[in-house]
């Protein structure tokens, strides 16, 4: 498979959120917002991105028996970077975003591209799935959280576009809301593929 | 053609209960407590149980539309939810508020499920909860009647509930009730939703459905029982701190919720045991959530929540096969 292929496959063909439905509790809990939703991309993104360059890294090295504690550790290494970069640099984003931020650790997205890919490929190409997975997860999370934000508060990345008149219905950016923005996305995404085919 | 041989497994006999003939009856036993209603709120009750009847009509034959199914606005399903909504949202619920709460009973209450017969919980509770927790302000902002031609529009007010979580909360203490106020509750003389307000026509429309047997008692009663028991116990332990059992059973929304609700047939278990177990769960939830909980009233909320241990409490309550034999243990 070419990179190119490699790094589109993570954006639409298996779309961590809105096709594998990988990592839900991050997905469902923070994208209250747009801002929200593209800090908690960004922020597993380069998780993931690493942690797929060191996997592949170490892949000839790490005995297979004790290989999903060896991945943990590196991913959790990564994430304590991750959060104390947010706390020093991105406070407000950080305290949004709060346990969810050490929570990335357990990401399956995260684990199960350090299993399924970077365990067995080369590091430029672990390096390129990353990228995509992440990009598609952050883009999946930004669009669940734009669509919440809208709804739920009339806004978009804080901008007002409903206007002052508009009366914010709560039920979207508390957990009811997540799930059926989500259902309703899938719902559109399943009806356009089946157009598509 | 006409006289070939026309074989079927059993049953043979119909009873000539339809799904429209059953909604028809509901709908009329609805209608003493929709016309005081309109009587005791006026215009802004009439205008509200226009706006949800027809829009969830409305938005009914979009979906079938849409799904390229039948129209099923013949079967009055969509009607009925129509006027369960309106009946449990405030007279004075703004027109696109009514419209919004349509749109949610019928599509994502209803349609999303596969329509009427699929869904796991009542549309029209789910569109008031809906609409209650995300509009909290134009949800709760509660008018006393203002009966037609008395010249006054609305005169803001709080429920009996309200009133009472407000005073326990501020004072510890419960606000004084006179006589005189039973009565109102009973023929429906106090601020609430459009449908709650008259406990004696609502009773009279659930005595009808009885009557007719579209509903079986064990719901109602239960559900009832279980709040005048549990609700007479907690004020019997303090009598300054907690109701009596009355008037847990004439304010909110509770005759509606029991005679109307909790009886849906798709929504509650089917065998006596199961609806005995559902509407008890129904009364205690309502209970706790009135006494303790951060709403006034807790009846949507212990219907919705009994709807989802539907499917558990069929499984569990599934009659015996005739002649079978338990397996040893």
């Amino acid at each position: 498979m070419s990179l190119a292929k490699e790094f589109s496959k993570g954006i639409w063909k298996e779309n961590a959120v809105f096709k594998l439905l990988l990592g839900m509790c991050p997905v469902l809990a923070v994208t209250t917002s747009a801002e929200n939703g593209l800090g908690m991309g960004l922020a597993t993104t380069f998780v993931l991105v690493y942690s797929n360059i060191v996997v592949a890294l170490l892949r000839k090295l790490i005995p297979s028996g004790v290989r999903i504690p060896a991945f943990i550790i590196i991913i959790a290494s990564f994430v304590t970077v991750v959060q104390l970069c947010m706390e020093a640099w991105v406070y407000d984003l950080y305290q949004a975003l709060g346990i969810f931020i050490p929570l990335i650790v357990v990401n399956c997205l995260i684990l199960g591209r350090a299993e399924a890919f970077a365990s067995k490929n080369p590091v430029v190409a672990a390096a390129v799935d990353g990228s995509g997975m992440g990009l598609g997860f952050t883009l999946s999370l930004f669009i669940l959280g734009a669509v919440r934000e809208l709804f739920g508060s009339g806004a978009i990345l804080g901008f007002s576009i409903f206007g002052a008149s508009y009366q914010p219905m709560l039920l979207m950016i508390l957990p009811p809301g997540a799930f059926i923005t989500l259902g309703l996305l899938l719902a559109g995404m399943n009806k356009f593929e089946a157009r598509k085919s | 053609m006409d006289n070939q041989l026309y074989l079927s497994s059993s049953p043979h006999i119909h009873s000539g209960e339809t799904t429209d003939k059953v909604m028809r009856l509901v709908i009329y036993a609805l209608l003493p407590a929709t016309l005081l209603s309109i009587y005791f709120f006026g215009l802004p009750a009439l205008s509200v149980l226009l706006i949800c009847t027809l829009g969830c009509l409305a938005f009914e034959a979009l979906s079938c539309k849409l799904l390229k199914q039948p129209l099923t606005l013949s079967d009055g399903s969509a009607a009925l939810t129509g006027i369960l909504l309106a009946l449990n949202l405030p007279p004075s619920t703004p027109w696109w508020l009514s419209l919004l709460g349509a749109a949610i009973a019928i599509l994502i209450g209803k349609q999303v499920y596969g329509g009427l017969g699929y869904n796991p919980f009542n549309p029209a509770l789910v569109a008031r909860v809906v609409l209650l927790i995300s509009f909290p302000v134009q949800m709760t902002s509660w008018t006393t009647p203002a009966p037609l031609g008395s010249g006054i529009d609305a005169v803001t007010a709080a429920t009996p509930l309200g009133e009472m979580q407000t005073a326990v909360m501020l004072t510890g203490k419960l606000p004084e009730l006179a006589i005189s106020g039973y009565t109102d509750y009973l023929l429906g003389h106090m601020a609430g939703s459009v449908g709650e307000v008259s406990a004696l026509a609502l009773l009279l429309g659930g005595l009808f459905l009885l009557f007719k047997k579209i509903i079986s008692w064990h719901i109602p009663v239960s559900f009832i029982g279980t709040v005048l028991v549990l609700g007479g116990i907690f004020w019997l332990v303090d009598a300054g701190r907690y109701p009596n059992p009355i008037f847990h059973l004439l304010t909110g929304g509770l005759l509606l919720g029991a005679f109307f609700m909790a009886t849906d047939m798709v929504t509650s278990p089917v065998t006596c045991k199961g609806m005995l177990l559902f509407g008890c769960g129904c009364g205690l939830l309502t209970v706790l959530i009135r006494l303790f909980g951060g709403y006034p009233e807790g009846v949507s909320f212990a219907i919705l929540l009994m709807n989802a241990c539907t499917p558990l409490i069929d499984r569990y309550t599934r009659p015996k096969i005739y002649g079978q034999v338990e397996p040893q243990a």
